[in-house]
């Protein structure tokens, strides 16, 4: 086995390296210890989320799981031209999971899923030298996901469910480079708005073509959090503020916003095989289509009229593989690995989503209390490797200023669930 | 058991997680220091040096001044601590035994003035930087505005008793290390061993500032006879330079000197164009009929005088010259008085102006007084910048002074309008001839420093006369654009027209880091001057 596994590695790595933008894949600590793949996995109410046709082989009459992890993410900036060196200081971030899935019948299941699959809490220190692009940001969004499956026989399942998204968004930045009032404090804006909602849907298919062999599909669709509305504050503008070029008075002043964010469709294909009794691996493949994201437009309601910051992300894969071994009839060991590409392309990489391709190495193991309820702890190591790369797309004076230099992150994310199988 | 064990992995996840690169530029050997110094560094100098601008020192100014910015890229090298007589406020201006002081004034911003207009104005609020309130400890930055080189080895020149009519002691006062120590005691008993030597400017370019009023000193070295508006005799530059340049290398410091711009080419003398006066102004253009009705009678006089180039004309269609008195030309103020006399037109003329009979000669002898040594400018003079504030506003104490000699206050008004009726002072234009010994002074001074600095392999010199030149002529490009010398919006010149602005200052020191890079084999990077601020808004 150890064999194989450093077969497919090998053979990886020296492929592209692969996730990204505001994503946080950690839908699950069971499924997150073996590289966050599910898509074919059949093990606990988890599932629910990877896909939800397969709440129809689960076991049991009712399962119930819970689980929360905790993000240490931090970035480091250096710009080796003008000698600055950043660090992020970074909230802890915490995703968190309850699901709960029900079969009525033989035939016909209900669950209904609790998640948070997208945020983002980067904090760069005030007034930095990318304080125009980003001081903080705080995106969070939390997924309620009714879901029905239905087995249509022993080898297929179908399942979906509407997605309801309530998210929030917290946004500040610097006008610019270089303005301030008159005591120097730099001009500066927050974007603030709560309780945005939105709908979406996922879908899926299980297929057992043998008794070792799970092969699935998902579909979660795109969903537009979309802001109307929303808090602008504007702090430290100059009271006389103008237009150099007009001599016109410009108004500052307090006021809203509207927005869009997009949260993309995702597809997910992958496996899960059984061996050696003890053993299972599993396969996912994600593409997500990013390429939907192509500018951060913010429109104001004042004479700050409408900004808008090119992204330009392109589709991202992502290569999921893990494996579970059965130590005990107490322990359940787990690892993974996964290869997640970055939707950022060169050129558009900015700090508020400084996200680069990246290896995600997971490990856990879950403790059976009884038969009914175990512990499940889950360990998330993501590698960045240092990149050069700018943000060219950020203007002064009618022209492109690129923001340019080396970034280093780096994410630990240990996490902590209950299953329980009635 | 799981608890402990989640315990240990969120300790883990705090120590593990700060990323690092490979190759930091906070590892000590990323930037080189070559064969510098930089543990020690000391900047002497004059307004320059300690951060002025926008007409003042005020706090941010400080912060951002050129030795401050050099400091800051320093500390990446080995560089020490640096530390400024910093003010109190970012107000500018300072207190003398708690009264404002007319020796410092509040810092200049671009303010809505009542009329919705935005423009330079004085920002609102009182001074709060006492000159007798001493600060204690000494201080990298030794720059002492108004400072002139004849005077940074003079003991004593921060004594309080000192702060009387010249504005230098009033700033070196405040952080003087005692009532008998001189600016150079105070910067080499800091051993440096590194420093900045910027000094020269204030001896010839405070003459120019006050629009050529003081007198050239030239060929007299007794400088307690000097005043602040003064041109130093370049015997006596030569003298004090290289003695308190002697002074700055003894201990064996590597260092920059720099020479001086050339005074006219700052903003301060040449924004205000020759000719002001724009006939669309509704203040103006309806009275071109009449004024040139007056002056067609003085003209006919300067005719026949002899002296037509003197000629009072407006143009309808385009800008026109102001009015200046020139002490350079010829009095002829009775001779003017005499002819006016003894024209058959003159009652006539005085009448037209609503004077009553028996009054000609009055008139007479105030035309005569008042056009004796005017004339209109031409391209070769230089409008100082305060004299925008000035042109076409009413001189009251004409007004008075009219008034008293029975002159109705409509008329009176009439004839004090600043360049128009009532020719500029000397202090509001440098004269062709002002401008030739301010230039051949500061040629003198430039041509000490270089030779000085070529002399010794331990200074770096650095051509401000260059750089000011590339910001007049097409400008120093940057990350958003060009810095020129355009006043206000120009970037490179603050409000005050003379005295650069942050981005100017993150400017200097990049062509400072640059000299010294090449000049010590060190790797000290630049400032990125799009982060520093221009003009300020109110």
């Amino acid at each position: 086995m150890k064999k194989l596994l450093s077969f497919i590695l090998f053979f990886l790595v020296g492929s592209t390296l692969y996730a990204g933008g505001y994503r946080v894949s950690i839908q699950g600590q069971k499924q997150l210890a073996m590289g966050h793949t599910g898509v074919a996995v059949i093990s606990s109410a988890e599932s629910l989320f990877f896909n939800p046709a397969s709440m129809s082989f689960l076991d049991g009459k009712m399962n119930v799981s819970i689980g929360a992890s905790a993000i240490f993410g931090e970035t480091r900036f250096e710009n080796k031209e003008f000698g600055i060196a950043e660090n992020t200081d970074n909230p802890l971030g915490t995703p968190a999971n309850l699901y709960v899935t029900y079969k009525a019948n033989d035939w016909l299941s209900f669950g209904l899923g609790v998640y948070t699959p997208y945020g983002s809490s980067v904090e760069w220190n005030k007034d930095w030298a990318g304080s125009h692009l980003v001081n903080n940001i705080d995106l969070k969004a939390i997924f309620i996901q009714p879901t029905i499956a239905i087995k249509i026989s022993e080898k297929l399942s179908i399942g979906g469910g509407p997605i309801y998204a309530n998210g929030s968004v917290e946004f500040n930045k610097n006008l610019n480079r270089n303005l301030t009032d008159t005591d120097g404090n730099r001009s500066n804006v927050t974007v603030e708005e709560k309780g945005i909602s939105a709908w979406g849907y996922t879908l899926g298919v299980m297929i057992k073509p043998t008794e070792k062999l799970n092969v699935g599909f998902n579909y979660r669709s795109k969903i537009s959090m979309k802001v109307e509305g929303g808090d602008a504050d504007f702090q430290n503008i100059p009271d006389d503020f103008f237009n150099p070029a007009t001599g016109a008075q410009l108004n500052f002043s307090d006021g809203k916003f509207d927005a869009e964010l997009p949260m993309p469709a995702e597809i997910t294909v992958g496996l899960s095989y059984e061996f050696c009794d003890k053993f299972l691996f599993a396969f996912d493949y994600n593409f997500a289509q990013w390429s939907e994201y192509e500018a951060l437009t913010v429109v104001f309601d004042n004479d700050a009229g409408t900004s808008t910051s090119p992204r330009n992300y392109k589709d991202a894969e992502t290569f999921r593989f893990g494996l579970q071994y059965k130590a005990h009839k107490k322990f359940t060991v787990r690892t993974g690995i996964y290869f997640d590409e970055s939707p950022v392309q060169d050129g558009y990489f900015a700090p508020e989503t400084p996200r680069n391709d990246s290896v995600g190495y997971t490990a856990g193991l879950s403790f059976n209390v009884n038969d009914k309820l175990s512990i499940d702890a889950s360990f998330l190591y993501l590698h960045f490797d240092e990149i050069d790369n700018s943000y060219d797309h950020y203007q002064e004076n009618g022209q492109n200023v690129p923001f340019a230099g080396t970034y280093k992150s780096s994410v630990i994310a240990p996490g902590l669930g209950l299953s329980y199988k009635l | 058991m799981k608890n402990i064990k989640y315990i240990a992995i969120m300790a883990l996840g705090l120590v593990a997680c700060e990323p690092e690169l490979d190759n930091s530029v906070e590892d000590a050997e990323f930037y080189s220091s070559g064969n510098a110094d930089f543990s020690r560094f000391v900047s002497v100098g004059n307004s320059l040096t300690a951060g002025f601008t926008d007409g003042t020192v005020y706090r941010l100014g400080q912060q951002n001044s050129f030795p401050n910015i050099l400091a800051g890229q320093f500390a990446k090298a080995g560089g020490g601590i640096f530390t400024q007589p910093l003010v109190n406020d970012n107000v500018g201006g300072l207190l003398l035994n708690g009264t404002v002081s007319d020796l410092a004034r509040n810092r200049v911003v671009l303010a809505e003035s009542e009329f919705g207009i935005v423009g330079p104005a004085s920002i609102e609020g009182v001074p709060t930087t006492e000159i007798s309130n001493r600060l204690t400890g000494s201080f990298n930055n030794m720059g002492v505005p108004s400072v002139k080189s004849y005077e940074v080895a003079e003991s004593g020149f921060g004594a309080l008793s000192n702060v009387n009519t010249f504005t230098a002691p009033a700033y070196y006062s405040r952080f003087a290390s005692s009532d008998t120590a001189s600016i150079l005691d105070d910067a080499m008993a800091q051993n440096p061993t590194f420093f900045t030597f910027w000094i020269g400017s204030n001896d010839v370019l405070l003459y120019a500032l006050d629009g050529g009023a003081g007198v050239d000193q030239l060929g007299n070295s007794d400088t307690s006879s000097y005043e602040e508006e003064d041109i130093t005799d370049p015997t006596v530059f030569t003298e004090k330079y290289t003695a308190a340049l002697a002074t700055m290398t003894a201990g064996g410091a590597k260092g920059i000197v720099c020479n001086l711009p050339s005074v006219t080419d700052i903003p301060y003398f040449t924004t205000v164009p020759y000719a002001p006066l724009d006939p669309t102004n509704p203040d103006f253009g309806p009275q071109i009929p009449t004024l040139n009705g007056i002056f067609g009678q003085l003209n006919q006089v300067y005719a026949f005088l002899g002296v037509p180039e003197r000629s009072i004309v407006f143009s309808q269609t385009a800008p026109s010259a102001v009015v200046i008195r020139d002490e350079t030309l010829v009095d002829l103020s009775a001779q003017i008085s005499a002819v006016l006399m003894a024209s058959p037109t003159f009652p006539a003329f005085v009448q037209s102006l609503g004077l009553p009979p028996g009054t000609e000669s009055i008139a007479a002898n105030l035309l005569g007084a008042t056009y004796g040594q005017t004339r209109q400018t031409n391209a070769n003079d230089m409008l100082v910048l305060p004299s925008s504030g000035v042109i076409g506003t009413v001189n009251n104490a004409s007004v008075a002074g009219l008034m008293s000699q029975n002159i109705p206050q409509a008329l009176a008004i009439q004839f004090s309008i600043e360049g128009v009726t009532y020719p500029l002072e000397d202090k509001w234009v440098l004269l062709p001839m002002e401008q030739t010994l301010v230039a051949n002074a500061q040629a003198s001074y430039n041509a000490t420093i270089s030779a000085l600095a070529a002399a010794d392999d331990n200074i770096v010199f650095i051509d401000m006369q260059a750089f000011l030149n590339q910001l007049n002529n097409g400008g120093i490009g940057y990350d958003a654009g060009v810095v020129t010398s355009t006043y206000a919006s120009g970037g490179g010149f603050s409000l005050d027209g003379t005295h650069p602005t942050a981005r100017g200052y993150a400017l200097i020191a990049n062509i400072m880091i640059d000299e010294i890079n090449s000049s010590f084999n060190a790797t000290i990077p630049k400032v990125n001057p799009g982060y520093y601020p221009t003009v300020y808004i109110d």
